[in-house]
Protein backbone atom coordinates (compact mmCIF):
# COMPACT_ATOMS: atom_id res chain seq x y z
CA UNK A 1 0.00 0.00 0.00
CA UNK A 2 1.42 3.61 -0.91
CA UNK A 3 -0.36 6.37 0.27
CA UNK A 4 -1.24 9.35 -1.71
CA UNK A 5 -0.81 12.66 0.49
CA UNK A 6 -3.54 15.36 -0.47
CA UNK A 7 -3.25 18.94 1.42
CA UNK A 8 -5.60 21.19 1.36
CA UNK A 9 -4.59 25.02 1.76
CA UNK A 10 -6.17 27.92 1.07
CA UNK A 11 -4.28 31.03 2.34
CA UNK A 12 -6.96 33.01 3.68
CA UNK A 13 -8.85 32.00 6.93
CA UNK A 14 -12.46 30.61 7.46
CA UNK A 15 -13.25 29.31 3.86
CA UNK A 16 -13.76 26.32 4.75
CA UNK A 17 -10.47 23.69 4.71
CA UNK A 18 -11.04 21.95 7.89
CA UNK A 19 -14.70 20.83 7.63
CA UNK A 20 -13.70 19.75 3.81
CA UNK A 21 -10.73 17.62 5.10
CA UNK A 22 -13.16 16.30 7.64
CA UNK A 23 -15.97 15.67 4.60
CA UNK A 24 -13.19 14.16 2.15
CA UNK A 25 -11.68 11.84 4.47
CA UNK A 26 -14.97 10.47 5.56
CA UNK A 27 -16.58 10.35 1.84
CA UNK A 28 -13.36 8.12 0.80
CA UNK A 29 -13.42 6.00 3.64
CA UNK A 30 -16.80 5.30 3.22
CA UNK A 31 -15.85 3.85 -0.15
CA UNK A 32 -13.61 1.42 1.57
CA UNK A 33 -10.44 3.37 1.68
CA UNK A 34 -8.09 3.56 4.57
CA UNK A 35 -7.36 7.22 5.63
CA UNK A 36 -5.89 9.13 8.18
CA UNK A 37 -5.95 12.76 8.30
CA UNK A 38 -3.37 14.94 10.04
CA UNK A 39 -4.56 18.34 11.58
CA UNK A 40 -1.71 20.97 10.37
CA UNK A 41 -3.00 23.86 12.42
CA UNK A 42 -0.92 23.48 15.76
CA UNK A 43 -1.89 25.48 18.31
CA UNK A 44 -5.11 26.09 16.92
CA UNK A 45 -6.81 22.65 16.30
CA UNK A 46 -9.86 21.82 15.46
CA UNK A 47 -10.36 18.38 13.00
CA UNK A 48 -10.77 16.56 16.19
CA UNK A 49 -13.89 18.77 17.02
CA UNK A 50 -14.99 18.44 13.50
CA UNK A 51 -14.75 14.95 13.29
CA UNK A 52 -16.40 14.00 17.20
CA UNK A 53 -13.05 12.61 18.11
CA UNK A 54 -12.01 15.70 20.85
CA UNK A 55 -12.32 13.39 23.97
CA UNK A 56 -10.45 10.61 22.57
CA UNK A 57 -7.04 12.75 22.26
CA UNK A 58 -4.13 11.04 23.91
CA UNK A 59 -1.33 11.59 21.75
CA UNK A 60 -1.03 14.27 19.41
CA UNK A 61 1.54 14.94 16.35
CA UNK A 62 4.36 16.97 18.43
CA UNK A 63 4.12 13.83 20.59
CA UNK A 64 5.27 11.76 17.41
CA UNK A 65 7.63 14.13 15.74
CA UNK A 66 9.34 14.43 19.47
CA UNK A 67 9.52 10.46 20.22
CA UNK A 68 6.81 10.03 23.09
CA UNK A 69 4.86 7.97 21.47
CA UNK A 70 4.74 5.63 18.22
CA UNK A 71 3.25 6.72 15.35
CA UNK A 72 -0.15 3.92 16.18
CA UNK A 73 -0.60 5.41 19.62
CA UNK A 74 -1.65 8.67 18.20
CA UNK A 75 -3.84 7.85 15.37
CA UNK A 76 -7.06 7.77 16.45
CA UNK A 77 -10.16 5.60 14.96
CA UNK A 78 -13.59 7.02 13.78
CA UNK A 79 -16.13 5.82 15.41
CA UNK A 80 -18.04 5.27 12.70
CA UNK A 81 -15.42 4.52 10.22
CA UNK A 82 -13.36 1.24 11.42
CA UNK A 83 -10.85 2.48 8.16
CA UNK A 84 -10.52 6.25 9.15
CA UNK A 85 -8.10 8.06 11.74
CA UNK A 86 -7.10 11.93 12.68
CA UNK A 87 -3.33 12.22 14.00
CA UNK A 88 -4.76 15.51 16.04
CA UNK A 89 -2.58 18.60 16.35
CA UNK A 90 -0.64 19.70 19.43
CA UNK A 91 -2.80 22.59 21.09
CA UNK A 92 -0.36 23.58 23.45
CA UNK A 93 2.57 24.14 21.30
CA UNK A 94 3.06 26.15 18.09
CA UNK A 95 3.68 25.91 14.37
CA UNK A 96 7.36 26.03 14.97
CA UNK A 97 6.87 22.40 16.72
CA UNK A 98 7.22 20.61 13.54
CA UNK A 99 9.46 21.35 10.44
CA UNK A 100 8.94 20.49 6.83
CA UNK A 101 11.50 17.25 7.07
CA UNK A 102 8.96 15.88 9.77
CA UNK A 103 6.06 15.91 8.15
CA UNK A 104 7.65 14.38 4.96
CA UNK A 105 9.00 11.69 7.23
CA UNK A 106 6.02 10.99 9.30
CA UNK A 107 4.21 10.70 5.81
CA UNK A 108 6.80 7.89 4.60
CA UNK A 109 6.10 6.13 7.66
CA UNK A 110 2.77 6.03 7.03
CA UNK A 111 2.44 5.87 3.53
CA UNK A 112 3.11 1.88 3.81
CA UNK A 113 0.10 1.55 6.50
CA UNK A 114 -2.83 3.59 3.84
CA UNK A 115 -4.34 4.99 0.80
CA UNK A 116 -4.75 8.14 1.36
CA UNK A 117 -3.35 10.83 3.65
CA UNK A 118 -5.45 13.94 3.91
CA UNK A 119 -3.23 17.12 5.94
CA UNK A 120 -5.63 19.92 6.46
CA UNK A 121 -3.01 22.82 6.68
CA UNK A 122 -3.54 26.15 8.47
CA UNK A 123 -4.49 29.52 6.98
CA UNK A 124 -1.70 31.90 6.14
CA UNK A 125 1.72 30.79 3.41
CA UNK A 126 4.34 30.53 6.62
CA UNK A 127 5.69 27.69 8.80
CA UNK A 128 2.43 26.16 9.09
CA UNK A 129 1.80 25.99 5.21
CA UNK A 130 4.90 24.77 4.37
CA UNK A 131 4.77 22.05 6.72
CA UNK A 132 1.36 21.00 5.72
CA UNK A 133 2.58 20.86 1.73
CA UNK A 134 5.95 19.39 2.00
CA UNK A 135 4.93 16.03 2.18
CA UNK A 136 2.08 16.59 -0.44
CA UNK A 137 1.53 14.93 -3.74
CA UNK A 138 -1.16 17.00 -4.63
CA UNK A 139 -2.68 20.33 -3.07
CA UNK A 140 -6.24 21.04 -2.90
CA UNK A 141 -6.55 24.74 -2.93
CA UNK A 142 -10.17 25.62 -1.30
CA UNK A 143 -11.97 28.84 -2.50
CA UNK A 144 -15.18 30.93 -1.48
CA UNK A 145 -16.39 32.80 -4.28
CA UNK A 146 -15.68 36.35 -2.44
CA UNK A 147 -12.86 38.41 -4.38
CA UNK A 148 -10.46 38.37 -1.06
CA UNK A 149 -10.21 34.44 -1.03
CA UNK A 150 -9.84 33.95 -4.51
CA UNK A 151 -7.28 36.92 -4.18
CA UNK A 152 -5.60 34.47 -1.69
CA UNK A 153 -6.06 31.11 -3.38
CA UNK A 154 -4.20 32.76 -6.00
CA UNK A 155 -1.29 34.07 -4.13
CA UNK A 156 -1.31 30.50 -2.70
CA UNK A 157 -1.31 28.80 -6.25
CA UNK A 158 1.55 31.26 -7.28
CA UNK A 159 3.69 29.98 -4.10
CA UNK A 160 2.57 25.97 -4.75
CA UNK A 161 4.07 25.96 -8.40
CA UNK A 162 7.24 27.62 -7.19
CA UNK A 163 7.65 24.94 -4.76
CA UNK A 164 7.09 22.52 -7.97
CA UNK A 165 3.88 21.42 -5.84
CA UNK A 166 1.53 21.74 -8.59
CA UNK A 167 -0.73 21.83 -10.73
CA UNK A 168 -2.83 22.69 -7.68
CA UNK A 169 -6.52 21.72 -8.14
CA UNK A 170 -9.57 23.81 -6.99
CA UNK A 171 -12.32 23.33 -4.75
CA UNK A 172 -14.91 26.58 -4.65
CA UNK A 173 -17.20 26.29 -1.38
CA UNK A 174 -20.29 27.67 -0.14
CA UNK A 175 -21.19 28.26 -3.32
CA UNK A 176 -25.16 30.17 -3.50
CA UNK A 177 -26.47 29.42 -6.83
CA UNK A 178 -29.31 31.89 -6.20
CA UNK A 179 -27.01 34.21 -5.72
CA UNK A 180 -24.95 33.68 -8.53
CA UNK A 181 -27.71 33.65 -10.44
CA UNK A 182 -29.03 37.70 -9.31
CA UNK A 183 -25.19 38.73 -9.77
CA UNK A 184 -24.11 38.88 -6.28
CA UNK A 185 -21.76 36.19 -6.42
CA UNK A 186 -18.94 35.41 -8.24
CA UNK A 187 -19.72 32.77 -10.19
CA UNK A 188 -17.94 29.38 -10.92
CA UNK A 189 -16.59 30.82 -14.24
CA UNK A 190 -15.44 34.33 -12.80
CA UNK A 191 -13.10 32.29 -10.19
CA UNK A 192 -11.41 29.48 -12.76
CA UNK A 193 -11.21 32.86 -15.40
CA UNK A 194 -8.55 34.43 -12.85
CA UNK A 195 -7.29 31.36 -10.97
CA UNK A 196 -7.09 29.00 -14.16
CA UNK A 197 -6.32 25.81 -12.75
CA UNK A 198 -8.06 22.47 -12.59
CA UNK A 199 -11.71 22.35 -10.68
CA UNK A 200 -12.24 19.33 -8.46
CA UNK A 201 -15.36 20.39 -6.73
CA UNK A 202 -17.76 22.74 -6.45
CA UNK A 203 -19.74 22.75 -2.95
CA UNK A 204 -22.61 24.83 -2.54
CA UNK A 205 -23.80 26.97 0.31
CA UNK A 206 -25.85 24.40 3.21
CA UNK A 207 -26.49 25.38 6.83
CA UNK A 208 -26.57 21.89 7.83
CA UNK A 209 -22.96 21.85 7.21
CA UNK A 210 -22.76 24.15 10.56
CA UNK A 211 -24.81 22.06 12.46
CA UNK A 212 -22.80 18.38 11.36
CA UNK A 213 -19.45 20.02 12.17
CA UNK A 214 -20.84 21.48 15.71
CA UNK A 215 -22.08 18.13 16.17
CA UNK A 216 -19.19 16.16 15.19
CA UNK A 217 -20.93 13.94 12.73
CA UNK A 218 -19.64 15.16 9.43
CA UNK A 219 -22.13 15.68 6.47
CA UNK A 220 -20.94 13.26 4.00
CA UNK A 221 -22.12 10.33 5.87
CA UNK A 222 -25.48 11.59 5.12
CA UNK A 223 -26.81 10.93 1.65
CA UNK A 224 -29.41 13.28 1.02
CA UNK A 225 -27.47 16.50 1.48
CA UNK A 226 -26.11 18.44 -1.86
CA UNK A 227 -23.33 19.44 0.15
CA UNK A 228 -22.90 16.11 1.55
CA UNK A 229 -23.08 14.89 -2.17
CA UNK A 230 -19.90 17.18 -3.59
CA UNK A 231 -17.89 15.99 -0.86
CA UNK A 232 -18.48 12.34 -2.14
CA UNK A 233 -18.07 13.58 -5.60
CA UNK A 234 -14.77 14.92 -4.82
CA UNK A 235 -13.87 11.72 -3.38
CA UNK A 236 -14.59 10.15 -6.24
CA UNK A 237 -12.97 12.50 -8.44
CA UNK A 238 -9.26 11.74 -6.38
CA UNK A 239 -9.52 8.37 -6.92
CA UNK A 240 -9.78 8.59 -10.61
CA UNK A 241 -13.40 8.48 -11.70
CA UNK A 242 -14.70 11.16 -14.05
CA UNK A 243 -17.88 12.02 -11.80
CA UNK A 244 -19.84 15.59 -13.91
CA UNK A 245 -20.57 18.46 -11.67
CA UNK A 246 -23.74 18.65 -9.94
CA UNK A 247 -26.57 20.76 -11.39
CA UNK A 248 -26.79 23.13 -8.48
CA UNK A 249 -29.86 25.06 -10.02
CA UNK A 250 -32.17 22.40 -9.50
CA UNK A 251 -32.15 23.15 -5.87
CA UNK A 252 -34.32 26.08 -5.69
CA UNK A 253 -37.64 26.39 -3.38
CA UNK A 254 -39.81 26.82 -6.98
CA UNK A 255 -38.73 23.77 -8.61
CA UNK A 256 -38.91 22.07 -5.61
CA UNK A 257 -42.36 22.73 -5.31
CA UNK A 258 -43.34 21.85 -8.65
CA UNK A 259 -41.93 18.16 -7.66
CA UNK A 260 -38.80 18.48 -9.76
CA UNK A 261 -35.61 16.67 -8.01
CA UNK B 1 33.59 13.08 4.61
CA UNK B 2 37.01 15.00 5.37
CA UNK B 3 37.59 15.38 1.98
CA UNK B 4 34.17 16.85 1.55
CA UNK B 5 34.00 19.23 3.91
CA UNK B 6 37.44 20.55 2.44
CA UNK B 7 35.16 21.44 -0.12
CA UNK B 8 33.49 23.86 1.55
CA UNK B 9 34.62 27.41 2.27
CA UNK B 10 33.09 29.41 4.73
CA UNK B 11 33.92 33.45 4.04
CA UNK B 12 32.35 36.59 5.75
CA UNK B 13 30.91 39.46 3.37
CA UNK B 14 28.75 42.43 4.41
CA UNK B 15 25.66 40.72 4.02
CA UNK B 16 26.17 37.47 6.24
CA UNK B 17 28.38 34.38 5.01
CA UNK B 18 29.55 33.39 1.78
CA UNK B 19 29.22 29.64 1.68
CA UNK B 20 31.08 27.84 -1.70
CA UNK B 21 30.04 24.20 -2.21
CA UNK B 22 32.16 22.48 -5.13
CA UNK B 23 33.50 19.84 -6.61
CA UNK B 24 31.63 17.16 -5.48
CA UNK B 25 28.54 15.36 -5.97
CA UNK B 26 25.27 17.41 -4.75
CA UNK B 27 23.85 14.94 -2.33
CA UNK B 28 27.64 14.44 -0.30
CA UNK B 29 27.95 18.46 -0.13
CA UNK B 30 24.54 19.11 1.13
CA UNK B 31 24.89 16.24 3.53
CA UNK B 32 28.87 17.64 4.30
CA UNK B 33 27.79 21.02 4.95
CA UNK B 34 24.28 20.45 7.08
CA UNK B 35 26.80 18.02 9.31
CA UNK B 36 28.92 20.60 9.40
CA UNK B 37 26.74 23.12 10.79
CA UNK B 38 25.54 21.09 13.09
CA UNK B 39 29.04 20.62 14.47
CA UNK B 40 29.26 24.43 15.06
CA UNK B 41 25.98 25.35 15.93
CA UNK B 42 26.77 28.32 17.53
CA UNK B 43 28.43 29.63 15.10
CA UNK B 44 25.99 29.49 12.51
CA UNK B 45 22.85 30.02 14.55
CA UNK B 46 21.20 33.27 13.60
CA UNK B 47 23.39 33.72 10.29
CA UNK B 48 22.75 34.94 6.90
CA UNK B 49 23.52 32.68 3.97
CA UNK B 50 24.34 33.20 0.79
CA UNK B 51 25.50 29.93 -1.05
CA UNK B 52 27.66 29.92 -4.20
CA UNK B 53 26.76 26.35 -5.81
CA UNK B 54 29.37 26.62 -9.15
CA UNK B 55 28.21 24.44 -12.01
CA UNK B 56 25.94 22.42 -9.39
CA UNK B 57 22.00 22.23 -11.48
CA UNK B 58 19.94 21.99 -8.53
CA UNK B 59 16.31 21.65 -8.82
CA UNK B 60 13.59 22.85 -6.49
CA UNK B 61 12.79 19.82 -4.09
CA UNK B 62 17.22 19.86 -3.96
CA UNK B 63 17.62 23.45 -3.00
CA UNK B 64 14.43 23.79 -0.49
CA UNK B 65 15.00 20.62 0.97
CA UNK B 66 18.63 22.31 2.43
CA UNK B 67 16.73 25.65 2.48
CA UNK B 68 14.32 23.94 5.28
CA UNK B 69 17.27 21.99 6.73
CA UNK B 70 19.03 25.23 7.41
CA UNK B 71 15.74 26.84 8.77
CA UNK B 72 15.42 24.53 11.28
CA UNK B 73 19.09 24.85 12.18
CA UNK B 74 18.08 28.84 12.45
CA UNK B 75 19.95 30.29 9.91
CA UNK B 76 18.24 31.96 6.63
CA UNK B 77 19.38 31.05 3.49
CA UNK B 78 18.58 34.16 1.36
CA UNK B 79 20.73 34.03 -1.79
CA UNK B 80 22.27 31.06 -4.53
CA UNK B 81 24.89 32.41 -6.71
CA UNK B 82 25.41 29.54 -9.80
CA UNK B 83 27.12 29.30 -12.78
CA UNK B 84 23.84 27.42 -13.92
CA UNK B 85 20.44 28.55 -15.42
CA UNK B 86 18.43 25.87 -14.22
CA UNK B 87 20.10 26.52 -10.75
CA UNK B 88 19.48 30.41 -10.25
CA UNK B 89 16.05 29.79 -12.04
CA UNK B 90 15.20 27.86 -9.33
CA UNK B 91 16.95 29.74 -6.45
CA UNK B 92 14.69 32.72 -8.38
CA UNK B 93 11.15 30.61 -7.66
CA UNK B 94 12.36 29.94 -4.59
CA UNK B 95 12.09 33.47 -3.86
CA UNK B 96 15.88 33.51 -3.38
CA UNK B 97 18.27 36.60 -4.73
CA UNK B 98 20.53 35.19 -7.16
CA UNK B 99 23.58 38.57 -6.92
CA UNK B 100 24.99 39.58 -3.80
CA UNK B 101 26.12 43.41 -3.68
CA UNK B 102 29.34 42.48 -5.95
CA UNK B 103 28.29 41.12 -9.09
CA UNK B 104 30.35 37.62 -9.72
CA UNK B 105 32.55 38.01 -12.57
CA UNK B 106 30.41 37.59 -15.90
CA UNK B 107 31.83 35.29 -18.54
CA UNK B 108 32.19 37.47 -21.92
CA UNK B 109 30.34 35.82 -24.71
CA UNK B 110 30.63 37.37 -28.52
CA UNK B 111 27.05 37.63 -29.30
CA UNK B 112 26.76 37.69 -33.00
CA UNK B 113 23.08 37.06 -34.50
CA UNK B 114 21.43 39.82 -31.65
CA UNK B 115 18.62 41.72 -33.20
CA UNK B 116 18.83 45.76 -32.59
CA UNK B 117 16.89 47.06 -29.89
CA UNK B 118 16.86 47.77 -26.19
CA UNK B 119 16.83 44.80 -23.67
CA UNK B 120 13.54 43.26 -22.78
CA UNK B 121 13.26 40.45 -19.91
CA UNK B 122 10.62 37.68 -20.82
CA UNK B 123 8.41 36.35 -18.44
CA UNK B 124 6.30 33.24 -18.99
CA UNK B 125 3.02 33.95 -16.75
CA UNK B 126 0.47 33.87 -15.38
CA UNK B 127 2.49 36.25 -12.59
CA UNK B 128 0.12 35.38 -9.55
CA UNK B 129 -1.05 37.17 -6.29
CA UNK B 130 2.59 38.12 -4.46
CA UNK B 131 4.25 37.94 -8.11
CA UNK B 132 6.97 40.62 -9.15
CA UNK B 133 8.95 41.56 -11.47
CA UNK B 134 11.76 44.46 -11.90
CA UNK B 135 13.84 45.20 -14.52
CA UNK B 136 16.15 47.52 -15.44
CA UNK B 137 14.65 47.84 -19.02
CA UNK B 138 11.31 46.34 -21.08
CA UNK B 139 9.22 43.86 -19.96
CA UNK B 140 6.89 40.82 -22.24
CA UNK B 141 4.66 39.00 -20.35
CA UNK B 142 3.24 35.77 -21.79
CA UNK B 143 0.02 35.29 -19.67
CA UNK B 144 -2.03 36.92 -17.17
CA UNK B 145 -0.91 39.39 -14.57
CA UNK B 146 -3.40 38.95 -11.83
CA UNK B 147 -4.37 41.26 -9.02
CA UNK B 148 -1.79 41.55 -6.32
CA UNK B 149 1.09 41.05 -8.56
CA UNK B 150 3.39 43.32 -9.72
CA UNK B 151 5.39 44.71 -12.62
CA UNK B 152 8.51 47.43 -12.85
CA UNK B 153 10.08 48.17 -15.71
CA UNK B 154 12.37 51.05 -16.57
CA UNK B 155 11.07 50.76 -19.82
CA UNK B 156 8.11 49.13 -21.68
CA UNK B 157 5.65 46.97 -20.47
CA UNK B 158 3.80 44.23 -22.79
CA UNK B 159 1.49 41.94 -21.54
CA UNK B 160 -0.10 39.25 -24.09
CA UNK B 161 -2.80 38.57 -21.57
CA UNK B 162 -5.40 40.14 -19.00
CA UNK B 163 -3.82 42.98 -17.40
CA UNK B 164 -5.33 43.79 -13.67
CA UNK B 165 -2.29 43.97 -11.27
CA UNK B 166 -0.25 46.90 -10.76
CA UNK B 167 2.20 47.86 -13.34
CA UNK B 168 4.78 50.91 -13.25
CA UNK B 169 6.85 51.64 -16.60
CA UNK B 170 9.56 53.93 -16.95
CA UNK B 171 10.27 53.64 -13.49
CA UNK B 172 13.34 55.92 -13.79
CA UNK B 173 11.46 58.70 -15.47
CA UNK B 174 11.06 57.74 -19.00
CA UNK B 175 7.76 59.37 -19.93
CA UNK B 176 8.24 57.92 -23.12
CA UNK B 177 7.00 54.51 -21.98
CA UNK B 178 4.06 52.62 -22.81
CA UNK B 179 2.06 49.66 -21.48
CA UNK B 180 -0.30 47.74 -23.86
CA UNK B 181 -1.98 43.96 -23.01
CA UNK B 182 -4.48 42.34 -24.25
CA UNK B 183 -6.86 43.88 -21.53
CA UNK B 184 -5.85 46.21 -19.73
CA UNK B 185 -7.38 46.60 -16.57
CA UNK B 186 -4.50 46.78 -14.21
CA UNK B 187 -5.44 47.58 -10.51
CA UNK B 188 -3.50 50.71 -10.81
CA UNK B 189 -1.12 51.95 -13.81
CA UNK B 190 1.80 53.81 -13.78
CA UNK B 191 4.04 55.91 -16.39
CA UNK B 192 6.95 57.67 -14.90
CA UNK B 193 5.83 60.19 -12.02
CA UNK B 194 1.96 59.61 -13.30
CA UNK B 195 -0.55 57.37 -11.35
CA UNK B 196 -4.00 56.22 -12.66
CA UNK B 197 -6.48 53.83 -11.72
CA UNK B 198 -8.23 51.44 -14.32
CA UNK B 199 -12.25 53.05 -15.10
CA UNK B 200 -15.06 50.43 -14.90
CA UNK B 201 -15.10 49.05 -18.01
CA UNK B 202 -18.68 47.77 -20.06
CA UNK B 203 -18.79 45.69 -23.07
CA UNK B 204 -16.22 43.45 -24.60
CA UNK B 205 -12.21 43.89 -23.73
CA UNK B 206 -10.03 45.17 -26.50
CA UNK B 207 -6.20 45.51 -27.12
CA UNK B 208 -5.51 48.84 -25.45
CA UNK B 209 -2.40 50.74 -25.45
CA UNK B 210 -1.48 53.42 -22.35
CA UNK B 211 1.37 56.29 -22.41
CA UNK B 212 1.81 59.44 -21.39
CA UNK B 213 0.41 62.53 -23.43
CA UNK B 214 1.13 65.86 -22.61
CA UNK B 215 1.54 64.70 -18.79
CA UNK B 216 -1.95 63.09 -18.90
CA UNK B 217 -2.14 59.15 -18.96
CA UNK B 218 -4.26 58.05 -21.30
CA UNK B 219 -5.08 54.56 -22.95
CA UNK B 220 -6.55 53.91 -26.19
CA UNK B 221 -7.95 50.76 -28.36
CA UNK B 222 -4.83 49.05 -30.61
CA UNK B 223 -6.83 49.40 -33.50
CA UNK B 224 -6.15 53.45 -33.96
CA UNK B 225 -2.56 52.99 -33.84
CA UNK B 226 -2.74 50.67 -37.06
CA UNK B 227 -4.66 53.29 -38.72
CA UNK B 228 -7.56 50.97 -39.17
Amino acid sequence: MTAKVVTVASGKGGVGKTTSVANIAVALASRGQKVTCIDGDIGLRNLDVILGLENRIVYDLVDVIEGRCRLRQAMIRDKRLPELYLIPAAQTRDKTAVSPSDMVRLCDELRQEVDWIIIDSPAGIERGFKNAIAAADRVLVMTNPEVSAVRDADRVIGLLDAEEKGPAALVINRLDPAMVKRGDMLSVEDVLDLLAVELIGIIPEDENVIVASNRGQPLALDGKSKAGQAFQNIARRLMGEQVPFMDLESQNLFQRLLGRK
Amino acid sequence: MAETSSLIQIKGIRDGLLITLGGADWADLATAFVKNVDERSSFFNGARVALDVGVNELRVAELSALRDQLSERGIALWAVLSESRVTETTAQNLGLATRISKPRPMEVREVVDELPGDAAKWVKGPLRSGGRVQFDGNIVVMGDVNPGAEIVASGSVIVWGRLRGVVHAGAQGDDQAVVCALELAPTQLRIAGEIAVSPKKQGKSQPEIACLKDGQLVAKPWQDLTGR
